[in-house]
């Protein structure tokens, strides 16, 4: 092809497309220079910045969720018509999967997907901002740029296709958390947290970025659907063994890369950081953490791992190792997680060791999903495993985001987080009677019982790693542990629990009492909880996870 | 009435009674109980009408409701009841208006108290009802949070640990029942019968058991981690140590429904999906369970009779109890060399006697703890060295609460000698030594109750604190007491018209399709072995 033909190619077919499917991202920009603008010409007095931010999300969630109906429906569905046609959605652009950007990112629902979650989330978490009025009036521009600006970079971790992008988007929703973390200015204990994640963050990008620099001088390209490819073109014969070159600079490469990657996710042992940071960092923004940052990572993270697969036994047994290796890592983050939970007292670190325990949960998913795909390769036992994680995460969303917005508005409250200062909460007024029971609903979820959406979760995770089971017995190993673990868990939850509901207040005389609109927020976020757990909703979000996933294995 | 509807409005009316509960004013605590109470009523009424929708001389499953719910997963609201559920379902609605009633008693924080129980109620007739594997653990489970608050909040004063250990000890079990869950709804994907389906429809599942369509090694695992699951609920010994603590430190009508229904719920999950489902590990494991439950009758026994504290004799009365429904469903005894049921009939009188003796310890069991609530309601104490002479101050009561303890004691013409006697006599065809023990459990039973009687009810005066407060029982305590002492009588005397003739149909179907599925799976071992050899 020559270069004429390239940059038409590039200027003709594929940037009018990366436009179409990038709108909602480039609205989020746009969204981030009006913050500043706002506030440049001082127009944040009466129109604060925070409905800046509020409405900016919301049009750029407008154009994921349409994006998504387009390619549900092929664009055929007749009351979205209009809203198609204003995001100038086509069926060579957004209707058609593939890499976009020249291959930098791809585009399927499974992306689209995660997207929407990642853009609703942060519409939710820009609500309990406004509620809970943390950032302040002069603070805003700043705080919702960081917001957006680390959303943006977990938006673009949906849908990675290149090394370097992988690496682009990592930090990019890395490097504004870290000033989020240490947001409250004049607590020592915050700017502590955040120099300890800045720290730790860098030096782990620094081993992600060898990692990459391992991969593609081995495997000589940086493109994802190249990886698996190359590696069995170079093994060619030679069977997998520690003593080949190409195979221990793969793995190592691979180690590094998901280095990076467990670090996002705050899975032992790179996970030192998320205790400090979540205790150090205001409630609003550790819940963000929790949730957004570990949603963007997992789709990253699958993304990455499903660029190792192939039928050349050697590529198969780099996917067992892969998903050994991410099987060990969940054993010892849940088992980790949970213990360590046990003996905090402060609320915000016990719900850090919780999320360290959660993502062992959720990781056993991917582990069984690899070592899925390395002996039978059914693609789809595979697709189930990822649509029980979407399941999952989607789960996950609304339960942490309930405990975290309940941690914030109490601490508007009583200016403490502390578990003692729980004791005899629920003897406070209606509203705080409301709220004690949506926390109760979004622990006992954590735990994972029925009828809540975390047992579902749950379930469909720990049923991959039942049938993973049958290809290598470890998986088996994995499920007894995180069986354990929940009765672990069930432990520190319900220690929560019991201070609200079964001890006394410490000063009968002072209750806590909250406003109405609080108590409506809570609630209106614990209602999937409860809608996912036991109604036909469940039904309806499985089956559009079960139609995510199996786009991304091409079923 | 619609199956569905009717179903629905029993499982979920409490739930709706919770829900309109929240609206009460905070002070109009009476016209709460009152409303409650209705409620309980309300649901026990129904499920009396669904009995008279029932025909009883049918073996099947009746009054069936199968709507999806979670499609991609074949996850149905499958409801419905059969002779086994039926009496259960009865019993549970029974105990829980009767312990709505003894709730009067409660005095805190009394909307929070009806909301639980009444959630919890939903919970147990849901258990009682489901016919998806799916949906059953779902309502398992739902009865743990409830029950967790219902012990710790309004408990006594060691209901936090009571509390929390029963609580680690069901969701231990839960957790072995989901991976058995698991390894049943991949394994009927195998099977011909669904084509290729995985599927959670516990009538299926029966079905593929029976066609031998499980492999004996599925089955023993599955089977082993179902029982243990169902064990820690019945109790059996070894996972009974929660029981006695959570009996004791819970409030008197939630140690009604504790007795009264939730140790049902291991027998029933036995009986319904761990044996159905897996006999070839039934079978496997036959007579491991059937010396487990002689060794709970005499451990169980033995340890009643050590107690001072009057509600945790009752409590181990309950583990020597239950071990005689383990016995009465294991002894299942088979030929060696065919795999063929040696004397069926007698083995369906063990489940008929098992079952009976559910039902029959459900009304005693209740009515023991009710009897000592009352006295604690009274003179503040347990202890029952410090008892005596009660039938002197409070007669009337005195009387009934004799009646329930000889009930307990399995007196003829009571409702704890059925079973006790159908469960002894079909061991003796399973094995005459363990039925020797068995019935030596007896000796011990009566040997403890009859003690208990003497210490606190006969003697010459009271000897404890408070002897003023032992005013005789108002009426609603005589109400509930005379329902339970009624029932007691009926039972005794009536076995066949009050139990035996329902469940007799569907437990003869259900040995049936187990000896068959054991035939089955057997067969095709023998086949193997003998391809083997040449």
């Amino acid at each position: 092809m020559s270069v004429p033909d390239l940059l038409n190619h590039v200027l003709h077919t594929d940037l009018p497309r990366s436009v179409q499917i990038f709108a909602p991202e480039l609205v989020l920009c746009g969204t981030i220079i009006a913050l500043l603008l706002v506030r440049m010409f001082d127009a944040h007095r009466w129109f604060p910045t925070s409905w800046v931010a509020l409405l900016g999300t919301l049009a750029a969630f407008v154009g994921v969720f349409a994006q998504f109906m387009y390619m549900k429906t092929g664009g055929e569905h007749e009351s979205l018509k209009g809203m198609f046609h204003f995001w100038g959605l086509t069926a060579d652009g957004v209707g058609t999967s593939g890499p976009y950007f020249t291959g930098l990112l791809t585009h399927d629902s499974f992306g689209v997907f995660f997207r929407i979650g990642l853009l609703l989330f942060l519409i939710l978490i820009e609500a309990l901002t406004i509620l809970t009025g943390i950032p302040d009036q002069d603070d805003g521009q700043d705080f919702y740029t960081l917001l957006i600006g680390s959303t943006l970079g977990m938006l673009m971790a949906c849908g990675v296709n290149n090394l370097l992008m992988l690496f682009v988007a990592i930090e990019m929703m890395s490097v504004p958390s870290y000033v989020m973390v240490g947001f409250l200015k004049g607590r020592k204990l915050s700017s502590e947290a955040a120099f300890k994640y800045v720290v730790y963050g860098a030096g782990i990008a620094g081993v992600m970025l060898y990692g990459v620099s391992l991969l593609s001088g081995v495997l000589g390209t940086l493109a994802f659907p190249e990886l698996g490819s190359r590696f069995a073109l170079l093994m060619g014969d030679s069977a997998f063994s520690l003593s080949n070159p190409t195979a221990v600079a793969t793995i190592l490469g691979i180690m590094l890369v998901l280095v990076g990657v467990a670090f996002k996710l705050s899975l032992v042992p790179f996970h030192f950081w998320c205790p400090d940071a979540f205790e150090g960092a205001s409630a609003e923004v550790a819940g963000f953490l929790s949730v957004a940052s570990k949603a963007g990572a997992f789709a990253l993270l699958i993304r990455f791992a499903l660029a190792f697969q192939g039928t050349s036994p050697a590529v198969q047994t780099l996917c067992l190792v892969f998903g050994l290796a991410l099987g060990v890592v969940s054993c010892l983050s849940m088992t980790f997680g949970n213990l360590a939970a046990y003996t905090q007292t402060n609320l915000k670190r016990l719900l850090a060791y919780s999320t360290i325990a959660h993502a062992g949960y959720m990781v056993m998913a991917v582990a069984a999903m690899m070592v899925i795909l390395s002996g039978s390769g059914d693609r789809n036992m595979a697709a189930a495993c990822v649509s029980g994680l979407i399941y999952y995460i989607a789960v996950y969303l609304f339960m942490n985001l309930t405990a975290f917005a309940v941690v914030a508005f109490i601490r508007n409250e009583t200016f403490r987080e502390d578990i003692e200062s729980y004791n005899g909460l629920a003897t406070g007024g209606a509203v705080t009677k409301i709220i004690s029971v949506c926390l109760l609903i979004a622990f006992v979820s954590l735990v994972g019982l029925p009828p809540l959406a975390g047992f579902f979760g749950k379930f469909a995770i720990f049923s991959s790693a039942f049938r993973a089971g049958s290809v290598h017995w470890f998986l088996w190993v994995v499920l007894g542990l995180g069986g354990l673990n929940t009765v672990f868990s069930l432990f520190y939850y319900l220690r929560v629990l019991r201070a609200v509901f079964i001890l006394p207040p410490a000063d009968e005389t002072k209750t806590v009492e909250l406003p109405s609109m609080v108590g409506a927020y809570v609630v209106l976020i614990t209602l999937p909880i409860l809608a996912l757990g036991m109604t036909s909703f469940m039904g309806d979000l499985d089956a559009t996870a079960v139609d995510v996933a199996r786009q991304l294995f091409h079923i | 009435m619609e199956p569905f509807a009717l179903l629905s409005l029993i499982i979920f009316l409490p739930t709706l009674g919770a829900i309109g509960l929240t609206v009460f004013d905070k002070k109009a605590e009476e016209s709460m109980r009152m409303f409650a109470l209705a409620i309980t009523a309300a649901t026990f009424g129904l499920t009396l009408f669904l009995l008279g929708q029932f025909d009883i001389a049918q073996g099947g499953m009746q009054l069936q409701v199968n709507i999806p719910w979670v499609p991609t997963w074949n996850i149905n609201y499958q409801l419905g009841v059969d002779g086994i559920s039926m009496p259960l379902v009865l019993l549970t609605s029974l105990i829980s208006m009767l312990g709505m009633m003894a709730s009067w008693s409660i005095k805190e924080k009394v909307r929070g108290y009806l909301i639980l129980f009444l959630l919890l109620e939903t919970g147990m007739l849901g258990v009682f009802m489901s016919l998806d594997f799916f949906l059953f653990y779902v309502f398992w489970e739902v009865m743990l949070l409830p029950m967790y608050f219902l012990i710790g909040v309004w408990g006594g004063p060691r209901r936090e640990y009571a509390a929390i250990k029963f609580f680690l000890y069901t969701l231990a079990g839960s957790v072995l029942m989901l991976i058995a869950m698991l390894m049943l709804y991949f394994g009927s994907g195998e099977s011909t019968l669904t084509g290729g389906q995985n599927i959670f429809d516990l009538l299926k599942l029966g079905e593929i058991a029976k066609a031998g369509e499980f492999s004996s090694g599925t089955q023993v695992v599955a089977f082993i981690l179902l029982f243990i699951g169902f064990a820690i609920k019945l109790p059996a010994f070894p996972f009974h140590t929660w029981l006695p603590d959570a009996h004791v430190e819970a409030p008197t009508p939630i140690s009604m429904i504790l007795a009264g229904v939730l140790l049902k719920m291991g027998g029933y999950g036995i009986i319904r999906i761990a044996m159905p489902i897996c006999p070839y590990g039934a079978q496997y494991a036959a007579y491991a369970l059937v010396a487990l439950g002689v060794f709970s009758i005499i451990y169980g026994a033995f340890a009643a009779m050590a107690q001072t504290d009057f509600k945790r004799l009752v409590a181990y009365s309950s583990v020597s109890h239950m071990g005689y429904v383990l016995i009465g469903m294991a002894v299942w005894k088979i030929n060696e060399a065919t795999g063929a049921t040696v004397n069926p009939n007698h083995w369906q009188m063990g489940m008929a006697g098992a079952m009976f003796q559910m039902l029959g310890h459900g009304i005693s069991s209740a009515g023991m703890f009710f009897m000592v609530g009352v006295l604690y309601d009274r003179v503040h104490h347990r202890d029952l060295n410090k008892f005596g002479g009660i039938m002197q101050k409070m007669p009337f009561y005195s009387g009934l609460a004799v009646v329930i303890f000889f009930a307990g004691l399995g007196l003829p013409g009571l409702c704890g000698f059925i079973g006790e006697v159908f469960v002894v006599l079909s061991t003796w065809n399973f094995s005459p030594l363990l039925a020797v023990i068995a019935a030596s459990g007896v000796i011990l039973t009566a040997g403890y109750i009859l003690w208990t009687i003497q210490r606190v009810y006969l003697g010459p005066e009271y000897k404890g604190p408070h002897p003023e407060d032992l005013t005789p029982i108002n009426g609603r305590e005589t109400a509930i007491a005379l329902v339970l002492v009624v029932f007691a009588v009926l039972m005794g005397v009536f076995p066949y018209q009050m139990g035996l003739k329902m469940m007799t149909p569907s437990i003869e179907n259900l040995t049936q399709s187990m000896s068959t599925g054991y035939e089955t799976v057997h067969e095709a071992g023998s086949e193997i072995i003998s391809m083997s050899q040449p």
